[in-house]
């Protein structure tokens, strides 16, 4: 990425023509695990924002100095010692969460839109790039990470963010709660369709 | 008459016509009421006579054995729990009728409703698989199932496992099986448990409502056996020998317990050579063997692994599942040795489930989308072995 590179185009096009999870398809395991439920997706989605943005800044400041030989350890390191900041301010801050977000927190060390990103933006790309390309990527993530929640909690639980949203009317005749909602295939279907839709408005992203 | 009025409506319907953006619905009818007029422009390729129009419908008429006994067994469960006396063979079976029909209506409706607009959408002609499942949901669905449940389900069905893949044909999974993994994982506390299987509520002033008591027990045998009862009973607590079970007046899916009324559906595919014998008996030689191991080597973690190989074939889904739902030409193996190997395993995986596992007490639906998954897999081995046999031999 020798060309010059445009600053709102790398903020904006991970929004959508880019996205990291239905254009790339990264970070689908997460997408599985966390959102159940709207609350741990939100949290989830600045987690990934805060440790990209600044993993990316990180790596991109040292990108000269790091042999290439060892640049996946370097990576790791860095994107590590975020991962523990983080989850240590859930765990001071918003215990529960933290309870039900568990191993997926620590897991984002190994998420592939971290890697992805430092790979194939922040080794080659200025600091302030690269914070706007973390921002970007991170909230296109977390956009999916809201709509698959906010879905499978509707339809799972009748809830969102933990407060009733269908009416008690509906359940006394005979509405229930779509149990499969809660399991994780259904996080794939739902991925699945955003991925329809999405393709069905952008044309020039269909495959044959 | 109708020959003459669809002659005289279809110009309405031919490109620039009035209708034409419902071509392919008029299509559909006339080629389901009449054979198309239209022969092969190019060369002939006879196979056969029949259509799949023809095939489903005799598929339909296989079922309908099931679908009648499905009625009386409904009626006749909602009558003793009740406490009628009076069992009028008429009034059972108007009751069973009544207890089906909004289920069949509605499972038609979304199925067939989704297929015409994704046909229409697509420009295509309709596909006609939807006969065939529309009547197999009902049939392999608790009576007390709710009708809205049933119609998320065949939407939800259709759409992801049928026309994502390109319709008709082309599904991996069996459609009316998924529906009801769907219903069984969505919604499990309808779906299972002993209130699900007997219709409780008197319809247009027949039957009456049920009252569940020690004496009358909603639960299916095989659930019975997974609770740990010694062993299985009808819904009064008469045991039930392995002919009682066979003739199926037990609660349990809608058209599913009778096997007697299985075979006769069977004996119809077969003798059209509809379905494939090979599928059918290994589906049949697998449980066998399968119970056969389990009753072997019982134990009483596992309540069901005492239960008779013979009756492991005849309590429950077992025989439903061998006949209608493993037979499937769509998503069963298709070479000679491959439908062998598929039938086996659909076999000795649903006995697995059923003994294995206490948290399922039925485990032909997921046996069958297991190995719908696999044959694929299967076929592709066998024509390979078929291929390096055969290169062998060139080269001795």
């Amino acid at each position: 990425m020798a060309e010059k590179v445009n600053n709102k185009s790398v903020f904006f096009n991970p929004f959508s023509k880019n996205n990291p999870v239905i254009v790339q398809v990264l970070g689908i395991c997460s997408v599985l695990a966390v959102t159940a439920k709207l609350e741990p997706a939100i949290v989830m989605g600045i987690s990934v924002i805060a440790v990209l943005a600044f993993s990316n800044v990180i790596i991109s400041l040292i990108r000269n100095t790091i042999p290439t030989n060892i640049r996946i350890i370097v990576q790791l390191v860095v994107v590590a010692g975020l991962v523990v900041i983080v989850d240590q301010l859930l765990k001071a801050y918003t215990y529960d969460v933290s309870k039900q977000l568990s191993v997926f927190i620590g897991l984002i060390i190994t998420n592939c839109i971290l890697m992805g990103r430092l790979e194939a933006f922040a080794m080659a790309n200025k600091p302030w790039p690269s914070f706007l390309d973390g921002i970007g990527n991170g909230i296109g993530y977390t956009i999916i990470l809201v709509i698959v929640g906010f879905f499978r909690e509707l339809l799972g639980s009748g809830t969102l963010l933990g407060y009733q949203v269908v009416p008690q009317w509906c359940y006394e005749h005979g509405y229930v709660n779509n149990g499969l909602m809660i399991l994780p295939p259904m996080a794939l279907i739902v991925v699945a369709c955003i991925i329809w839709v999405h393709r069905l408005c952008n044309k020039d992203l269909q495959e044959d | 008459m109708l020959r003459k009025y669809l002659d005289k409506i279809k110009p309405n319907f031919e490109p620039g016509g009035k209708y034409q953006s419902l071509r392919s619905v008029f299509d559909g009818f006339e080629t389901f009421l009449y054979t198309p007029r239209s022969t092969s422009q190019s060369g002939v390729h006879v196979h056969d006579s029949i259509d799949s129009k023809r095939v489903m419908i005799i598929v339909v008429a296989a079922l309908m054995p099931c679908l009648l006994f499905g009625m009386y067994n409904t009626g006749y469960q909602n009558f003793i729990g009740s406490g009628i006396t009076d069992l009028n063979f008429w009034h059972i079976m108007l009751y069973g009728f009544l207890a089906i029909l909004p289920k069949i209506i509605v499972t038609y409706a979304v199925g067939l409703g989704i297929e015409f607009i994704v046909a229409q959408w697509r420009g295509e002609e309709i596909q006609e698989g939807f006969l065939v499942t529309g009547i197999l949901v009902p049939l392999i669905c608790p009576i007390e199932t709710p009708v809205w449940m049933l119609a998320v389900a065949t939407a939800f069905s259709v759409i992801f496992v049928k026309e994502v893949f390109g319709g008709t044909g082309f599904n991996i999974f069996n459609v009316a099986l998924v529906t009801r993994a769907v219903l069984f994982f969505g919604y499990p506390a309808q779906m299972s448990g002993d209130r699900a299987f007997i219709a409780s509520s008197p319809i247009c002033g027949l039957g009456g409502t049920v009252e569940y008591s020690d004496a009358f027990t909603g639960a299916t045998p095989l659930n019975q056996i997974a609770n740990g009862a010694d062993a299985a009973t009808d819904a009064a607590g008469h045991i039930l020998s392995t002919w009682d079970a066979f003739l199926g007046l037990y609660p349990g899916s809608f058209g599913e317990t009778s096997t007697l009324c299985v075979l006769l559906g069977a004996a119809l595919l077969l003798i059209t050579g509809i379905a494939s014998w090979k599928i059918m008996a290994s589906v049949f030689a697998g449980g066998l063997f399968m119970g056969w191991i389990a009753y072997t080597f019982q134990s009483p973690i596992y309540p069901g692994s005492a239960i008779l190989p013979i009756d492991q074939l005849v309590y429950g889904g077992f025989a439903f599942a061998a006949v209608f739902m493993a037979t499937d030409p769509v998503t069963a193996a298709r070479t000679g040795i491959g439908k062998y190997i598929y039938g086996f395993l659909v076999g000795v995986i649903a006995i697995i489930i059923r003994v294995y596992n206490n948290g399922y007490p039925e485990g032909a639906m997921l046996a069958v989308l297991l190995m719908n998954a696999l044959a694929p897999l299967i076929d592709y081995c066998v024509v390979q072995a078929n291929i390096s046999q055969r290169m062998k031999r060139l080269r001795a």
